[in-house]
């Protein structure tokens, strides 16, 4: 067994399933950790596109007209790429090792990635930019040479010219190569391949280094074909702020824009969570916390994924029935050989239980006493789950379709919004969803017509095969609004002929009246036959919703698939070091649970640990305080309570053990950071915090 | 005449009016006026409220200052205190009791009012201040005010309104009611928390905003047991016994249940930093000592002072990975590291960091360093961190290499350890430390330089009840040199001063004069306990 499976499961009674639960968590998580890199991957496509296209032509001339370039590299620019990634840094590794992937796979085996934090002096550069470069330029070299540019690499002065000698030297190499022989490695990148070095964290360099390397490489762009990529976090006004013009005019900058991390976490969800390809489903309040993370914290799509690994693991961990959590084939086996101890786990759940009540007493005391017929049940409620799955999928994508083109957008812009606003409660009863109903009783014939055909494909394309009559339906509506058009003729006519009559009247008592009376006709007309057949469509839309969006705690077994408890995810991912000290200090009752400790809030007890009779009376200081005061406060807060039984005889001794515990007490607040010794007078500490933490 | 000026503004009658009558009117007027304040308090409450109402021309305006006036009759019910039943704003300007003013202080900071006339300042809350404000009373009050003109009396604007809304709520209520609109109840509860979040800004700035502290100049020294050193605090520590024992132990059980669920994150790529009131190096250690013991894994005392990131480093290369061999810079050592794990998967270790806050791991360099290392798959990161700014010292990249979770672990338990190392103020220092050095440095010198060091102890401790001694001269130490003929010129001498002070045995600084003063900066009991042990060898 491996380690981690042994560490797997809280009881001991469930050690039966708690390698097969292990396994079933790492391989979803291995699927989910794929999809995920492969959704990055789709979506950076079009940039690496771009700039593997921006590099071939970036040196063309090098490579073409040997001896024209010259004139062209008069202007002694280098070709810079200026990266805009976005302030999730955290995201940015993969995309720069998929970038690097993609030059050496295409480009140039060539590439240097350089941090900030490597680069104090142009001479760290060097160093790092020649170490790289010359460690690349070994699946090239042949293996025998490699013991000599490795020891070279630590010899070799680290300046431009050794560089360009190297550069030299490889590049005869390979020419020599591909005429001996043609089809080498060699032979997908271009002769004379560009050396591209990548500043991962513009931002972060020192102006300098970045100035110093910039004018000396420019004086060699000549022997050396040289393109920079900068990866930037804010806006390319940057380079400009760090750079001054004399350093930017070397450089002939293109601009690439990586897309918005907002809408790769729209990718992810959709991928990951809309979807029913995995099992594992996330709960409202979980996800809506993964969510806040993101939006208020990092906007980092990493962390997110890291999230949800935690959120899987925790979920696997803690949930002995998350051995069902799997594909449904596997699922159908696994209920089959569940043991008793699990069937009792089933008829622990709460969701369980309801189900129960609700049938007829036989069935009920079947339920609860035979484990093959639960063992039957739970297999067909697990197949009614997963079909909800699937129906919910699609319908809540329809009814994105309408929300996300309302004025005002009543139930969120983002289908995230909408789901969790789905999950959270019966969306049908919410003022958001009445005010979404009357906004799209209000929409136009083409919108809705789309809007139909949208859904049409949706459901035709969502893999459920319930929806043979919603398609039906859908599809009646849209022929309907076709006919509609041609009847639309004739009310045009009639509308025109008012207009007309309208128009006559030039009498202003006349059309006063003429108008109150299409007014009153107005309203009490009956409605035309587009609006009823809008409001049909509308009752439809209401009738699926109602049908298919329930949120899923309502579903029996909703247990076994969706992860909940938030409040875990937030302690571990989200933590308040600050708020847990501060709480200890001040109500010492919350953690140790003794009722001697429980206060009315404001006083100092006397009963509590040293440290928080300490606290609370340095919260009643100012900015510095007196060592000698404090003690006093002290031992007379603490002989408040020992004071009747201490006789005077051992008064000496017990003042000397209070005295060593507010010693002790005081070095402890200044280890936690509240305090620290003060010169400004002696014998007294100053106050490092203010308030409540 | 009167009816004219008294009544109505719209009416346009032109008449002639004797100059005498005239002053008449406004001496006679006036006069009533006053009368009637001292009669009837209440009517002014009327009167001012107009007044108001013909001052302020935006009703924004108006409705701060109902607000204000509501705040004022929550101030009244809570604090009734007896300045109502007097008219004359002066009195009401003294503020009897501090905790009407504070209130006095937020109500008009959080009026428009204020930004009229800026330059008064309310803000203090403290006695001390008021005391000086009444001392010299502010000239702005009747100068810079634009109500002065307006107000009759020589009372502050402020002052009359409250005042006033002192009176009506006492007195009239019913006249207050029609004055002001009746406050909708969520405003005042705003109110309050504005007025919460001022004050704890208001408490940041009192605390920083003069340089001269009020406490008292007690100091230890005056105490009979000043300092306790290391040895007898500790001693005197076991005596005293653990408040609350099984409740730390019940919290401690809680926390160990939740090992193996740590053992199964550190697996899967996650690190765990625990933080939460109390030690928790018992807490790792136990976690140490039951699920480690068959892998290798390495301790680390952040809380010691004379730990470095190098030192780390170190013990990796040297001890886990068995490499001899010294490297240019730690991030070449880092970059070995990271090399040799990736070769080689079959490498696992744990890495647990008693305090990873601490003053010595604390630093960006040595955080950037720990990050990166915990980022490989294979090693094991658990560290605790105590400080309430811990969080602080890492952004988003260290962050996400780290990949914490978070743990809270409560114990409770006393920082015993953690807190021995630190130079607290009130543990003497032992010294003993300093001692051990102080012998083995000297005994790798010269005969002649332990003699010069021991002239120069001597000297220092004759001194030792000196308070403002300032070190022997150069000069005079030559001097003395010179006669126990353990130096022939300035110059070997200066060469002896050289190496001691590499070695840290004695400090110079130049007084007032120009002199240069030598010093040995260690503790005079050390100094005796090291003379002593010296002429024993000797």
């Amino acid at each position: 067994m491996k380690i981690e499976a042994i560490h797997f499961g809280e009881g001991e009674n469930d050690s039966e399933d708690r390698e097969l639960r292990f396994d079933t968590c790492q391989s979803l998580w291995n699927q989910i950790k794929l999809e995920t890199e492969q959704i990055q991957e789709d979506l950076n496509k079009q940039l690496l596109d771009n700039l593997v296209s921006f590099l071939r032509r970036s040196h063309s001339d090098f490579q073409e007209k040997k001896t024209e370039w010259t004139c062209r590299m008069k202007s002694r620019e280098i070709p810079t790429a200026a990266l805009v990634l976005g302030v999730n840094v955290t995201d940015h590794d993969l995309t720069f090792r998929n970038l690097s992937e993609a030059l050496r796979n295409n480009i140039t085996p060539y590439i240097a990635l350089l941090e900030a934090k490597d680069c104090p002096g142009v001479k760290n550069l060097m160093q790092k930019l020649m170490g790289q470069l010359m460690n690349c330029s070994t699946d090239v070299v042949s293996l025998e040479d490699e013991d000599s540019v490795q020891v070279s690499q630590n010899r070799i002065r680290c300046s431009m010219n050794s560089l360009i000698d190297w550069y030299k030297s490889v590049t005869k190499k390979t020419d020599s190569e591909t005429l001996s022989k043609k089809r080498t490695s060699s032979s997908r990148h271009q002769q004379s391949p560009p050396v591209v070095v990548i500043f991962k964290d513009m931002e972060s360099f020192t102006t300098k280094v970045l100035q110093d390397f910039i004018v000396i490489s420019s004086q060699h762009i000549r022997e050396l074909p040289l393109v920079l990529i900068f990866g930037i976090a804010t806006s390319p006004m940057i380079i400009h702020s760090l750079l001054p013009h004399s350093v930017s005019s070397l450089l002939c900058i293109e601009l690439f824009q990586s897309l918005s991390c907002k809408e790769h976490l729209s990718t992810v969800i959709d991928k990951l969570l809309l979807t029913s390809r995995f099992p594992f489903k996330l709960g409202e309040k979980v996800l809506q916390v993964l969510i806040n993370i993101f939006l208020y914290h990092d906007f980092s799509v990493w962390n997110f994924i890291k999230g949800f690994q935690l959120c899987i693991v925790e979920h696997f961990y803690s949930q002995p029935l998350s051995v069902l959590c799997c594909q449904r084939a596997d699922a159908k086996k696994r209920v089959n050989s569940l043991s008793h101890d699990q069937c009792e786990n089933i008829r622990r759940l709460p969701s369980f239980r309801r189900y129960v009540e609700r049938q007829e007493a036989e069935k009920q005391i079947a339920l609860l006493t035979a484990d093959n017929f639960l063992k039957e049940t739970t297999q067909k409620l697990l197949e009614d789950l997963h079909v909800y799955h699937e129906n919910y999928v699609s319908v809540l994508r329809c009814l994105h379709v309408f929300t996300c083109s309302l004025p005002k957008y009543p139930l969120g812009k983002q289908i995230r919004e909408l789901h969790c606003a789905c999950l959270e409660n019966q969306v049908w009863e919410t003022e958001d969803y009445e005010s979404f109903l009357q906004l799209a009783r209000m929409l136009n014939k083409s919108d809705l017509e789309t809007m139909l055909q949208q859904c049409v494909e949706i459901l035709v394309s969502s893999s459920g095969n319930e929806f043979d009559k919603a398609i039906g339906k859908l599809k009646e509506f849209l022929t309907q609004f076709h006919k509609l058009e041609a009847e639309a003729f004739q009310e045009q006519d009639v509308s025109v002929s008012s207009q007309k009559e309208l128009q006559k009247k030039t009498d202003l008592y006349h059309l006063q009246k003429t108008l109150l009376e299409l007014k009153d006709s107005r309203r009490s007309k009956k409605l035309t036959k587009f609006e009823m057949l809008r409001f049909e469509v509308v009752d439809y839309i209401d009738s699926l919703v109602r049908n298919y969006l329930v949120p899923a705690d309502h579903k029996t077994l909703h247990e076994i698939v969706y992860f909940n408890t938030a409040s875990v995810l937030r302690g571990h991912l989200n933590a308040a070091p600050r708020i847990a000290l501060h709480t200890a200090l001040n109500n010492p009752y919350s953690y140790l649970k003794n009722e001697a400790l429980k206060s009315d809030g404001g006083s100092i007890s006397n009963k509590a640990p040293d440290i928080c009779i300490v606290y609370k009376l340095h919260l009643e200081c100012g900015r510095l305080i007196n060592l000698v005061d404090w003690l006093e406060a002290f031992s007379t807060v603490v002989t408040a309570v020992e004071g009747p039984n201490a006789d005077a005889a051992s008064s000496d001794q017990v003042d000397d053990i209070i005295h060593a515990r507010f010693i002790r007490a005081v070095s402890e607040l200044e280890l936690l950071g509240f305090i620290k010794p003060s010169k400004q007078k002696t014998d007294h500490v100053a106050r490092l915090t203010w308030g409540g933490c | 005449m009167r009816r004219l000026s008294g009544k109505g503004r719209g009416a346009l009658e032109v008449k002639f009016v004797p100059d005498e009558e005239v002053l008449k009117h406004i001496a006679d007027d006036a006069g009533i006026k006053l009368r009637k304040d001292k009669a009837q308090p209440a009517v002014s409450v009327k009167r001012f409220v107009k007044k108001l109402e013909n001052i302020s021309d935006d009703e924004a305006q108006e409705i701060l200052e109902e607000k204000d006036y509501v705040a004022a009759l929550g101030i009244c019910a809570q604090d009734p205190v007896g300045n109502g039943s007097s008219v004359s704003g002066g009195e009401v300007y003294s503020f009897k009791s501090p905790k009407r003013s504070s209130r006095l202080a937020e109500l008009e900071r959080s009026s428009r009012v204020q930004q009229r006339n800026k330059k008064k300042e309310f803000v203090s809350t403290t006695p001390y201040r008021l005391r000086k404000r009444l001392a010299a009373p502010d000239p702005y009050l009747e100068s810079e005010s634009e109500y002065s003109a307006s107000c009759s009396e020589e009372e502050d604007e402020e002052d009359q309104k409250e005042d006033n809304t002192v009176l009506s709520g006492q007195k009239t209520p019913a006249k207050t009611k029609a004055a002001s609109t009746p406050p909708p109840g969520n405003t005042l509860a705003k109110k309050n928390k504005e007025n919460k979040m001022s004050n704890l800004v208001e408490e940041y700035f009192e605390a920083h905003s003069s340089s001269k502290v009020l406490t008292s100049d007690r100091t230890l020294q005056k105490l009979r047991r000043r300092r306790l050193s290391q040895q007898t605090l500790h001693d005197l520590l076991k005596k005293a016994p653990l408040a609350y024992a099984a409740e730390i132990k019940e919290l401690n059980q809680l926390h160990e249940s939740l090992f193996s669920k740590w053992m199964l994150q550190l697996h899967l790529g996650f690190n765990i930093v625990l933080y939460g009131l109390g030690s928790k190096r018992d807490l790792l250690e136990k976690f140490r000592t039951s699920l480690l013991q068959d892998s290798v894994h390495l301790v680390i005392n952040g809380y010691f002072p004379s730990i470095t990131v190098r030192s780390i480093l170190n013990s990796i290369t040297e001890e886990v990975l068995d490499h001899i061999g010294t490297f240019r810079s730690p991030l070449d050592q880092l970059d070995f590291i990271i090399e040799r794990f990736k070769e080689d998967s079959s490498l696992e270790l744990y890495v647990l960091i008693h305090n990873l806050d601490s003053q010595m791991l604390r630093g960006e360099r040595s955080q950037q360093i720990l990050a990166q290392l915990s980022s490989l798959p294979s090693i094991y990161l658990i560290a605790s961190v105590d400080h309430i700014n811990a969080p602080l010292m890492w952004d988003q990249a260290k962050l996400s290499l780290y990949n914490w979770l978070w743990y809270e672990t409560t114990t409770f338990s006393p920082y015993v350890e953690e807190t021995s190392y630190e130079n607290s103020l009130l543990v003497q220092q032992s010294g003993s430390l300093a001692l051990s050095s102080l012998t083995h440095v000297l005994r790798s010198l010269t005969l002649n330089a332990r003699g010069i060091f021991r002239l120069l102890a001597r000297y220092q401790l004759e001194n030792k009840d000196n308070p403002s001694y300032p070190g022997l001269s150069f000069q005079d130490f030559y001097q003395q040199c010179r006669e126990a003929f353990l130096v022939n010129s300035d110059l070997t001498l200066r060469a002896q001063l050289t190496e001691f002070r590499d070695h840290k045995l004695i400090r110079t600084k130049r007084g007032a004069d120009g002199v240069e003063y030598l010093l040995i900066p260690v503790d005079d009991s050390t100094l005796t306990d090291f003379l002593e042990k010296e002429d024993e060898d000797v």
